[in-house]
This record gives C-alpha cells, sequence and structure tokens, in this order.
C-alpha cells in the first residue's frame, strides 16, 4: 500500500515515496518501488524512465503467465472438451442395434450375439458431405479408449478439431477395393490417434457405420514426412496402381507434441458383418461394447484373422 | 501498472484482493473461450495438413 519510508521521509498518502521534502512539486512515478536512493533526488526523466520499464516488466510477466494459460488449454482443455464432443458424436451417431438372443430357458439372461464374419463383397456407403459424420472406428488394443466418430474431410476447424477423425476426401470408403484413409490428431482436441504407435502387426482396427462392421487388421506401418501423400493411394506408397485390397490406413502427427513426421498404421479387411447379425467378438469387453460374459463366453476365443501375421 | 490498478480499487484490502481474484478468472475465461482458439491456427505446431 504505502511505500516504506526512508530514514524518516515522510511519505505522501499518495503512496509514492517522497524522498526529498523540499521537492514538493516533483511526479509521482508509477512504481514506488522503482525510487533510487535517498540521496539522488529522481528527476522527472528518472521517474518517467523508471514507470516505463516498470509498466513493461509487469507486462511481459503477464505476457508469460498467459503464455502458460495458453499451454494448459492446448495442452488439457482441448482435449477435455474434445473427448466430451467426441463421445457425444458417438452417442448422437445412430446404428442399426446389436441384437441379443432370446433366452430359451426361462430366468436366463439374453445375450449378446457375436457376429458370423463374411467375407464375401461389402456394401460400400457413398462418401458424405463434408464434415459429416459417418463412421466410427474402435482399436481393442487402445484399453479403456473407446469409439472415435469418423467424418468426411480433414480440415482441421471444421473435422479434425472438433470432430476427431476425419476421412482423406477422394480415398475409398469403409469396405471398398483401395484405401480408406483417415487422419487423427496425435495430442490435443481429444487425440483420437494418441495411442497409435501401440498397435502391432495383427491387431483389428474396427470401423462401424450405419449398418456394417468392417473388421480390419494391422499388416504395416512406416514413419513418413507430411508430404509423402503416397500412403494414402489406393495401393498404399504405389500411386497409380490398381488397387486389389481393401486397406485401411491411418495417420497422425510424429513425434509426440510435433508435426513433423507422419505415423502411418496400414491394415487390410479381414471381415466384415452386418450389425443387425450381432457384434465382432473382438470389441467384447473394451470400453462401451458388452463384456465376455455377456455374450456368454468365459475367453477370447483364437482369432478368426484369415491375414497372417498374428 | 497493477500498482494503479491497486490504488484505484475501491474497498478493504480483503475486497481489492477479491476483485482482482475475479478479473483475473475473467480474463482466463476469455483467454479460454476465445483468444487461444483464434491463436491456435497461427502456431506451427499445429500446421498439421499438407497445403491444398
Amino acid at each position: 500500500m504505502s511505500a516504506p519510508e526512508h530514514a524518516g521521509v515522510p511519505v505522501d498518502p499518495q503512496g509514492a515515496a517522497r524522498v526529498e521534502p523540499a521537492a514538493p512539486g516533483s511526479p509521482a512515478p508509477g512504481d514506488e518501488r522503482g525510487a533510487p536512493s535517498v540521496k539522488a533526488r529522481p528527476s522527472r526523466a528518472h521517474s518517467i524512465v523508471f514507470g516505463t520499464v516498470g509498466v513493461i516488466g509487469e507486462l511481459l510477466i503477464t505476457a508469460g503467465v498467459l503464455l502458460f494459460g495458453f499451454l494448459a488449454w492446448q495442452l488439457w482443455w482441448t482435449d477435455v472438451q474434445g473427448d466430451k464432443a467426441q463421445a457425444q458424436i458417438v452417442d448422437d451417431f445412430a446404428t442399426d442395434p446389436v441384437p441379443t438372443t432370446t433366452p430359451t430357458v426361462a430366468g436366463e439372461a439374453a445375450r449378446v450375439k457375436i457376429a458370423t464374419p463374411r467375407h464375401d463383397e461389402p456394401p460400400v456407403d457413398k462418401a458424405p458431405a463434408h464434415a459429416v459424420t459417418f463412421a466410427t472406428v474402435q482399436v481393442p488394443r487402445w484399453h479403456g479408449i473407446g469409439a472415435k466418430p469418423i467424418s468426411e474431410g480433414i480440415d482441421r476447424a471444421t473435422v479434425l478439431n472438433p470432430k476427431g477423425v476425419g476421412h482423406y476426401p477422394g480415398t475409398q470408403m469403409p469396405g471398398d477395393v483401395g484405401n480408406f484413409a483417415t487422419a487423427g490428431h496425435r495430442t490435443t482436441y481429444g487425440k483420437p490417434y494418441h495411442r497409435i504407435a501401440e498397435l502391432k502387426v495383427g491387431d483389428p482396427i474396427v470401423i462401424r457405420t450405419k449398418t456394417t462392421w468392417y473388421v480390419y487388421r494391422m499388416v504395416s506401418k512406416e514413419i513418413v514426412y507430411p508430404n509423402d501423400v503416397g500412403v494414402i493411394a489406393p495401393v498404399p506408397d504405389q500411386p497409380g496402381k490398381k488397387p486389389t485390397k481393401r486397406m485401411i490406413t491411418m495417420t497422425s502427427c510424429t513425434p509426440m507434441y510435433s508435426a513433423a513426421q507422419r505415423y502411418v498404421v496400414h491394415g487390410e479387411l479381414d471381415y466384415w458383418a452386418p450389425i443387425s447379425s450381432g457384434i465382432p467378438v473382438e470389441l467384447l469387453g473394451t470400453k462401451g461394447n458388452p463384456s465376455l460374459a455377456d455374450a456368454g463366453l468365459t475367453s477370447m476365443p483364437t482369432s478368426t484373422s484369415t491375414l497372417g501375421g498374428r | 501498472m497493477y500498482a494503479w490498478l491497486w490504488r484505484h480499487l475501491p474497498g478493504p484490502v480483503a475486497v481489492r484482493v477479491l476483485i482482482l481474484l475475479v478479473l483475473a478468472a475473467a480474463v482466463l475465461v476469455a483467454c479460454f473461450a476465445w483468444v487461444y482458439p483464434a491463436l491456435a491456427p497461427l502456431m506451427p505446431f499445429n500446421d498439421t495438413t499438407v497445403g491444398n
């Protein structure tokens, strides 16, 4: 409140130290702590300099504090908001319900049906309009992580930041021959592909559209520079080649908290199934899905994968 | 700057501290709601998509 008295020199009620009572006209400096030694009489110029330096200092300190605020917002708050918004989108994404069995014995609990894998020609939806959510993705390997929405486009402001995973426009849709290429944040904004580096060859990647499950399995990964767009070609890394396989590609930033390179995971369609026939066995026990017990199982059956690499 | 602000706040110390805390919280909320989202696209580490 008031400046300390120097050697018994009175302090004026405004709080500005007046070091010499004989200088009543001396202007009050902006910062009372800036008062120099009691012997030197502060000139007007002196006061202005000290006042200005004080204000600049305070502004710089304030800017520093606000920069920490930006870090907190970017690294924490965008995740809080993104997780909430994306969970809501997944909740709102109405798909066919997963059926349950009708108990044959009275009192027996209904069980969740397990989908029978199909390897014939899968249904393929048309690409929707920009920013429309048309599927969800869930990776059982990412234990504790629920399904994330996939929307059309990879624009940050309208898709990746508010809606999670984006689908590269012009690449194939789920189930189609070619490459269903997606992008997701590795960090911040709900970070849907945060744990992409944990994926191992053979791991299931489960896509759910309105009507259909598409179970892909990881076949390879690579780390590329952002301009290596060949990774999303119909035949990954071989642009112009005619595709024969049904691939999925997940791209995200690497290293974490940097946009220097891209972590790319490729997968191939293992099987598909209508949602009305049941749930893929791979999803049992994962977040937001029925447990093994709900489906009447005690342990995960051995893989039904037709792809190598397990 | 802050000394000036302090001198111009009304009331006893407790009231002034309270007002300052409310002001600081308001600044932070404004930053989270508008300032940081507006700044984020300008940051190099957020430039994740290859230019069109």
